[in-house]
């Protein structure tokens, strides 16, 4: 019986683009099931580092391990264990609701049964059995969200990386979106997910603060505002990314 | 496999519902092949030709009378000055000036007699054109005066016949539709598939997709396989409309073409997939699809051909497939070959059409490193 | 006045920023004119002959090397009969076929005369009657000058090809070329744009803004008036410094007569883009509708006196065809806008007309 393993490690993990360092060795773990922040400035190196961890960007030195498969060695291994929502949800637009999830359900291999019991049971939780065969186009920002989402999970990976999920919805579906991943979670899937609202960050279990390509604060909401005798997760943010502005 | 089979229905799905794409992708090469061939010619209709006769006898007469009669000239105008006509090339009223110097009728009796052609060379293929015209009916009126003047007449020594074969009536539809077409279905075709791989790239599809176990082979034949069906599609609809409104020839065997085509677009394709591998917005792959449609079309040896261009050129043309299907399908559909005819333009599509292949898949990586 | 400037400065950084499409857009047209201009000539330089000779005597084989002699054909293949003719035609490895009957020297004494045939791959009809034209020439010569020919009436035609007397290809082809490429990128560039600008939804702000939908087109079309003008002049130079192309008339009259062509194809890119509904559809119907018309119907590689009556007429649609007339005249014969007027007048026009359509299709109720 081995220890669970963790989710996501990073050891010194580095990208570098000709004289630029966009992650400076950030090292970090994740352990199963766990929601993680991944959080920090414009530039500062989250998307660099997620899409290294997604196996879409080879780390130029270092090293990380996503669901158990060294990204820099076995990407096309991690790709078939993880779900992924980029920034720009990547739904196709012209196509339905239900050819989406038919469409990525199938490309991660599941049978015809399995995929039918799948989109049901997707459609009927986000209440989207009405709309099933309308077009992407038609829907309206937040169900766009929820429905990539659900689409990122419908193959059950063990990990999902979202990228940046919430943004340009109203509080209330942001709400509901943080209600969906609390709920993946608590079926065992790994959350990770980067976002520059700060007060989203309180909902995770842990967080890490990117600043210049560096890790700069790592734990959890707690720990981090205690670290820097913080009110918020944001005076804490503020205070790394602009030290002469604290008092 | 089965993956696949949901790219490719995803793929169609999308084509299909784009109703403004789909109409230009297959409509407009067919209407343009009906209304464009017609201009692919070099017969000039009618030469306006304008006549300074200064001899103004019964032969020189005759020799305008000659010109006007053959059908393919009509008068202009004529004067007794040059300054008049050279006025008239400037204009572009007359295409050709014909000159007939004084004296004609007296020289001919006695040896060789001048004529002046003043050609308006500004269009250079009309130019070229008129003179053979001019030059047979000049030809012709020789013969004519030969057997009218018994003491002069000669028995021709050789009596020289031109065949010409594999276009006997030098007919130039016969020539150029099935070329116009393939061209016309390239260019749509190749713009298309690269526009639509950068379009995945734009909107952020294609890096989702690259982010699932799909194989960039499953990913390039999901792009592909559509468009390679609707051009094929495309091709067979022209030249069932080209035999029915031009009535071009079918010698060979038509399979031979088709199958031939269907290498050949494979190829188109690919470049069209290479070419998106290179860029990063739509925009961009416009540009180069056209830049690279205009090669295609100028040393395709449909316009020009490639016999006149200078080694180092034919040796440039030989990489245009474009180039090469149309020479095959002339050879098949108007000389009548067969397989060995064939063989070697056939090969070199082969050839190109792996290469193409592995640069745009070794191009086309999933993961960046 | 200001609001329109400060739009195309806008417009022109927007251009500025995107360095490879700037680059192409620079590079490709005089990249084109330099290898057309290099490769496309449309003079015969070889014809690949054979030879089908039964029984060779002095005068067959006199014949023969009289074809050799020149520098032009070529004697690929020597047969005795002409049963592989067609294949060696079909495998495209001769032009043409000189076919010698028995006896041709014997016969030439005889009061008949000789039969001589020449068959020519006539796939091609323009190369394959320019062939037969050498052919003969090589024959009629060699005919004279074995005595018989001083008796016969000869009409010996001088000729002189006014304008371009060496029948330059380049010559033709440089003015078409311009024409070609200046219309595509031109409305390829202009549809882009303003598409673009529909397609993300900012047009509508912009027609609700008070500035008129007139100055909104001008302001995003202009700055790519100066990017055509660049390419013009970079072909121009191209054509005359590195071919020689001539520029008998004015120059300044080509450079205001190219810049007309240039707002002519933007209007026309304007157009395209009112009528689409998405940006992929303004750029290909830019290209599909524009590049094989204009390299068809404009007269720059086939004659528009060449054409049937009907299609004339549709040629006279195609903005390029007017162009080319104009350049052919102010380049190649020198001529002023005495001559040219009715084709400015008609660009001029047609331009107006694109105009007022996209106006009238762009018009403040966005439908």
């Amino acid at each position: 019986m081995s220890t669970p393993r963790k989710a996501v490690v990073a050891r010194d993990l580095t990208r570098r683009f000709g004289d630029f360092t966009a992650v400076d060795a950030i090292s970090f773990e994740v352990a199963q099931g766990e929601v993680f922040g991944f959080l920090g400035a414009n530039g500062a190196g989250k998307t660099t580092a997620i899409r290294m961890l997604t196996g879409l960007l080879g780390p130029t030195s270092g090293s990380a391990e996503v669901a158990g498969h060294d990204v820099g060695r076995e990407p096309e291994l991690v790709k078939r264990a993880i779900g992924y929502m980029s920034q720009r949800f990547s739904l196709y637009e012209d196509l339905t609701v239900r050819e989406n999830i038919t469409l990525f359900a199938g490309i991660y291999g599941l049978s015809d049964l399995e995929i039918r019991r799948r989109t049901e049971d997707l459609l009927e939780r986000l209440q989207l059995g009405p709309q099933a065969g309308s077009l992407v186009r038609s829907l309206p920002l937040g169900w766009r969200q929820k429905l990539a989402f659900s689409v990122a999970l419908v193959h059950g990976p063990a990990v999902v990386f979202l990228d940046e999920p919430t943004g340009g919805v109203d509080p209330i579906t942001r709400r509901q979106f943080w209600e969906m991943i609390y709920q993946a979670a608590a079926e065992g899937t790994t959350v990770f997910v980067t976002t520059h609202y700060m007060d989203e960050a309180e909902y995770c279990d842990r967080l890490s603060i990117m600043v210049d390509g560096r890790i700069a604060a790592i734990g959890t909401p707690a720990e981090v505002k205690r670290e820097f005798d913080a009110e918020s997760i944001e005076d804490a943010f503020v205070q790394l990314v602009r030290p002469e502005a604290t008092p | 496999m089965r993956i696949l089979g949901f790219i490719l229905r995803k793929e169609f799905k999308q084509i299909f519902r784009d109703r403004a794409m789909l109409r230009m992708l297959i409509a407009m090469p067919v209407i343009q092949l009906v209304i464009l061939s017609s201009a692919a010619t070099f017969e000039v209709r009618q030469g306006r030709a304008w006549f300074v006769d200064l001899d103004q006898s019964t032969v020189s007469r005759g020799l305008v009378q000659k010109v006007l009669a053959s059908g393919r000239f009509v008068a202009a105008g004529s004067s007794l000055t040059m300054t008049e006509a050279n006025d008239a090339l400037l204009g572009r009223k007359a295409g050709v000036v014909v000159r007939i110097p004084r004296d004609f009728e007296r020289d001919l009796a006695v040896g060789p007699a001048e004529v002046q052609l003043v050609f308006d060379a500004e269009d250079g293929a009309a130019a070229g054109v008129l003179q053979s015209y001019l030059a047979a009916i000049l030809r012709d009126y020789e013969t004519e005066l030969g057997r009218r003047i018994p003491s002069r007449v000669t028995p021709a020594d050789v009596h020289v016949r031109f065949r010409g074969w594999f276009n006997p009536l030098l007919d130039y539809n016969d020539y150029m539709v099935p070329g116009i077409l393939v061209l016309l279905v390239t260019i749509i075709a190749m713009s298309i598939t690269a526009m639509n791989i950068v379009r995945e790239k734009e909107i952020g599809t294609l890096e989702q997709l690259n982010v699932t176990p799909i194989t960039r082979g499953q990913f390039i034949a999901g792009k592909l396989i559509p468009f390679w069906l609707i051009s094929l599609f495309d091709l067979a609809l022209g030249l069932v409309v080209a035999r029915v409104v031009y009535g071009i020839p079918l010698e060979g065997s038509l399979w031979l073409v088709f199958a031939s085509a269907v290498l050949y677009l494979l190829v188109a394709l690919g470049i069209g997939l290479w070419i998106s591998t290179l860029v990063e917005t739509q925009q961009q792959a416009m540009f180069i699809a056209f830049a690279v449609n205009m090669v295609y079309l100028l040393m395709s040896g449909l316009f020009t051909p490639i016999s006149s261009m200078p080694h180092w050129a034919q040796i440039c043309a030989q990489l245009s497939p474009g180039k090469h299907f149309i020479e095959i399908m002339r050879t098949v559909l108007i000389r009548g070959g067969g397989i060995e005819a064939i063989a070697m333009p056939v090969a070199v599509l082969a050839v190109y059409g792996t290469v193409v292949f592995t640069l745009a898949v070794r191009q086309y990586s999933k993961t960046t490193t | 006045m200001r609001e329109l400037l400060g739009f195309m400065t806008k417009e022109f950084h927007h251009i500025l920023r995107d360095r490879r499409t700037l680059a192409i857009l620079l590079l490709l047209p005089v990249a084109q004119v330099l290898l057309f201009g290099f490769a496309v000539r449309t003079d015969i330089r070889e014809i690949r002959l054979a030879v089908v000779d039964p029984s060779p005597d002095t005068a067959t084989i006199d014949l023969q090397s009289r074809f050799q002699g020149t520098d032009l054909f070529h004697l690929v293949r020597h047969e005795t009969h002409t049963a592989g003719l067609q294949d060696l035609f079909q495998r495209r490895l001769i032009d043409m076929a000189l076919v010698f009957p028995v006896d041709f020297g014997a016969s030439l004494d005889r009061a008949g005369g000789a039969d001589l045939l020449v068959i020519t791959d006539t796939t091609d009809p323009n190369t394959g009657s320019a062939r037969q034209t050498y052919a003969r020439n090589v024959i009629d010569r060699w005919t004279r000058e074995r005595g018989q020919a001083s008796g016969s009436v000869r009409i010996v035609p001088q000729v002189r090809m006014d304008f371009n007397p060496t029948l330059e290809s380049v010559n033709l082809f440089v003015p078409g070329l311009i024409a070609v490429l200046l219309t595509v990128v031109s409305a390829l560039m202009s549809a882009i744009t303003l598409s673009r600008e529909k397609e993300t939804g900012t047009l509508e702000v912009l027609l609700v803004s008070p500035l008129r939908p007139w100055q909104i087109i001008s302001g995003k079309v202009l700055p790519y008036l100066a990017l055509g003008f660049l390419n013009v002049v970079s072909v121009l130079v191209a054509a005359r410094v590195v071919f020689g192309v001539p520029i008998r008339g004015s120059i300044v009259l080509l450079l205001a007569e190219c810049l007309l062509f240039i707002v002519t194809s933007l209007a026309l890119g304007v157009l395209m883009a009112a009528v689409t509904g998405s940006q992929r559809t303004a750029m290909i119907g830019a290209i599909m509708g524009l590049m094989m018309p204009t390299v068809l119907l404009s007269g720059m590689i086939f004659p528009v006196s060449s054409m049937p009556g009907w299609l004339q007429v549709v040629s006279h649609g195609v903005p390029g065809k007017w162009f080319l007339l104009i350049s052919r005249g102010i380049m190649l014969k020198g001529v002023g806008i005495e001559y040219l007027w009715r084709e400015t007048a008609i660009l001029a026009g047609m331009t107006l007309v694109f105009l007022g359509a996209a106006l009238r299709a762009f018009s403040p109720r966005l439908d």
